[in-house]
């Protein structure tokens, strides 16, 4: 390795493969979640993840320090599609935790404890991890935060606007929160979850996806990690939402009131 | 009441394969991708493209078949040269992706689901000016015009036909290229010229000044739009492929240096003319294809939304009955054209001796069997949408429109016919 006096900006960006969002789901015969026998892709969070990375990297006046984007995901033989992805959309190296194809899917605790994992044993140095703020399977947004938490971290969530500022090593996001926007600034190291506004992601052209072949990928397994996925939370039952069932005109607030006190509502003071 | 129990039961046993799948959330189809026999990465290949199909050609499609100044048309040209699809037969010397005709017809299909006058112009452009470039141009032409053809900034054409000739193109022509001091002369007409309007450089077919009784030869020249006496006619009005500009070309006078001939040197145009449209038909094949899905598909969603009678329609026998025909000849159709793509292939990168020579007749079968097919789906597509096929807000005219043009355009039906015969009998000779 050429020796550099500048150092690198190293960016990880986890990612995941999940049913592709235009798929119309159906709940499984046991009910136990939903048939996943369909067209999978990247989250669509996570590639606004990845898009963002490497928007940074493209941001950067040009001779500044070079950025090193690498993408990670965590699942079956079939996840290292997704990884495809991101190697075709900018990223330059990747890690598969690789875990069978029976095991459950991964849990955000255990997610979170395997990026600490490769950011503490694999990575010489990451200075921001993006993270889609939830995954469109099973919605739960919880893993930028905790790991976040278990990293001792700055984190800045919900990101609609990302600004890095490499001189005071801090970044300056906006935050999408149900008052409106938030601005906050963050020092390095940080993680961020990123939200719909925040960028819109580049289709992967042919050219980068040959390339994208020749982009190392690391395989790992969670032993090599020291991490276990078992899960901490068991799916009792998945069922569709109830059909909607028509209404009903009334004739007067009084015939109102009266209706939505035989449903059980009380007035609330 | 026997439907409605069995349909209850059947819903509870379903199972969990559907042909149905998804690409860049603007298209659903119901493509059968196993019966295709098409390798794991000619498979990744056939997703990136429809993929880009559906998130950048599909919501354009109203503005291109608008047609008017075509810009829609040249922005989508630059993105598809972004893509990298332009060169996709072209070497890697000349920047090209250096992939084979598979994959160039897996591109014309996918784009043509989305946009069949899109795809044409692409076609053209990619195909029978770009390819014919590649394979025929001098290093100096190459390196003047690939570039340029490759990342979008020139559009390319390619001309032979001309108002008086058609099937007989060769014995029918008119343009006339002059040998003179330094150069030739061109003179003479062309006419169903696909991109003729947008074109910034034109592969010519010119007939040669020969002495009376000495063989007729010809000579393919590379005419920038540029060039003195060199005009173009405005669009042509067509019937379908509304979106992809087509027009007469003129020649008045029109100076060319040697250097601008095409192919190793004069006289041998109509071997260059001839190789070109085997291979023409065989990537444009991929044109009818990527229709009679698109109208297998709306068809399809459109029986099972629309109720009568108390069912959807798609579950009465009459109506079964043309999904049935249209899925068997949609995919009989592919089949064929991706097995002749495949065999062009293997001819070209593989063949070992004695591996008989390149099949003329099946590139002519398959665009022949394509077109046909395409015409009779998009034909029933109309029918299955009942009035509503017959408003333009519904896409099934469209698609009959533009099936139509295959019968005509890249050749006739009754050449290709006439073709394969021709082929087939010279064994026998």
């Amino acid at each position: 390795m050429r020796p550099s006096t500048t150092r690198l900006l190293n960016i990880l960006v986890p990612v995941k493969r999940a049913v592709d969002y235009a798929v119309k789901i159906r709940v499984n015969p046991q009910q136990t979640g939903v048939d996943l026998n369909v067209k999978h892709s990247m989250n669509p969070f996570d590639e606004i993840a990845i898009e963002e990375a490497v928007r940074i990297r493209e941001r950067l006046p040009k001779g500044s320090e070079p950025v090193t984007i690498t993408a990670l995901t965590i699942g079956p033989p079939k996840s290292v599609e997704t990884l495809r992805t991101a190697l075709a959309m900018g990223a330059d190296a990747a890690f598969h935790i690789e875990l069978p194809e029976t095991a459950p899917a991964p849990e955000p605790l255990g997610v979170a404890k395997a990026v600490q994992a490769i950011i503490e044993k694999q990575l010489n140095s990451v200075d921001m991890v993006i993270l889609g703020k939830q995954s469109i399977d099973d919605d739960l947004g919880q893993t930028g935060q905790m790991l976040a938490g278990l990293l001792d971290w700055g984190q800045a969530t919900y990101a609609s606007k990302v600004d890095l500022d490499l001189e005071q090593k801090n970044a300056v996001i906006t935050r999408e929160i149900d008052g409106g926007l938030e601005q906050v600034c963050v020092k390095f190291p940080l993680i961020v979850t990123t939200d719909l506004r925040l960028n819109e992601p580049r289709y992967a052209s042919l050219p980068n996806i040959m390339k994208a072949k020749k982009k190392a990928v690391t395989k790992l397994t969670p032993a090599d990690l020291g991490v276990s996925f078992k899960p901490q939370m068991e799916v009792i039952k998945v069922t569709e939402p109830p059909k909607r069932v028509g209404g009903t005109k009334v004739e007067s607030v009084d015939e109102l009131v009266e209706k939505l006190k035989a449903a059980g509502f009380t007035a609330v003071s | 009441m026997l439907r409605t129990i069995s349909s209850r039961i059947s819903r509870r046993f379903y199972t969990t394969s559907r042909y149905e799948t998804y690409h860049g959330g603007a298209i659903k189809t119901y493509y059968n991708p196993t019966l295709t026999g098409l390798s794991p990465s000619e498979n990744e290949f056939r997703e990136a493209v429809w993929e880009f199909s559906a998130r950048v050609v599909k919501p354009k499609v109203d503005e291109i078949e608008r047609g008017g100044s075509y810009s829609a048309l040249m922005e989508l040209h630059k993105e598809i040269a972004g893509m990298g699809l332009h060169g996709l037969t072209v070497p890697a010397k000349n920047l090209g992706l250096e992939l084979g005709y598979t994959h160039h017809l897996l591109a014309m299909e996918a784009l043509s689901y989305s946009s069949a006058s899109l795809a044409l112009s692409y076609g053209a452009h990619s195909n029978l000016c770009v390819n014919q470039l590649s394979r025929w141009g001098s290093e100096a032409q190459k390196s003047e015009w690939l570039p340029g053809l490759l990342d979008g900034r020139y559009l390319g054409a390619l001309a032979m036909s001309e108002s008086g000739a058609g099937s007989d193109v060769l014995g029918c022509m008119k343009t006339v290229a002059k040998k003179v001091d330094g150069g030739y002369l061109l003179n003479g007409n062309k006419f169903w010229i696909t991109n003729g309007p947008k074109a910034d450089v034109f592969i010519v077919y010119a007939k040669d000044v020969v002495e009376h009784g000495a063989k007729q030869t010809y000579t393919t020249f590379l005419v920038p739009r540029i060039t003195p006496g060199f005009t173009t006619g405005k669009p042509l009005d067509k019937f379908g492929m509304r979106g992809s500009p087509t027009c007469e070309l003129i020649f008045t006078d029109v100076f060319l240096p040697p250097s601008s001939i095409l192919g190793d040197s004069q006289h041998h145009g109509a071997k260059v003319l001839m190789s070109g449209l085997d291979l023409e038909r065989l990537v444009l094949s991929g044109g009818p294809l990527g229709i009679m899905q698109a109208a297998y598909d709306t068809a399809l969603e459109y029986v099972h939304q629309r109720e009568q009678f108390g069912v959807r329609v798609g579950t009465i026998g009459s109506m079964q009955a043309k999904i049935a025909d249209m899925y068997t000849k949609l995919n009989t159709a592919r089949a064929f054209v991706y097995s002749v793509a495949r065999a062009v292939d293997y001819h070209t990168q593989e063949a070992a001796p004695g591996y008989p020579v390149f099949q003329r007749r099946d590139c002519a079968a398959a665009i022949l069997y394509a077109t046909d097919k395409a015409i009779e789906v998009a034909l029933e597509c109309m029918q299955c949408l009942g009035g509503n096929g017959y408003i333009n807000e519904y896409p099934a005219a469209r698609y009959l429109a533009d099936a139509r043009l295959y019968a005509v355009g890249a050749g006739t039906q009754e050449v290709r016919r006439w073709l394969i015969g021709r082929e087939v009998n010279s064994d026998f000779e």
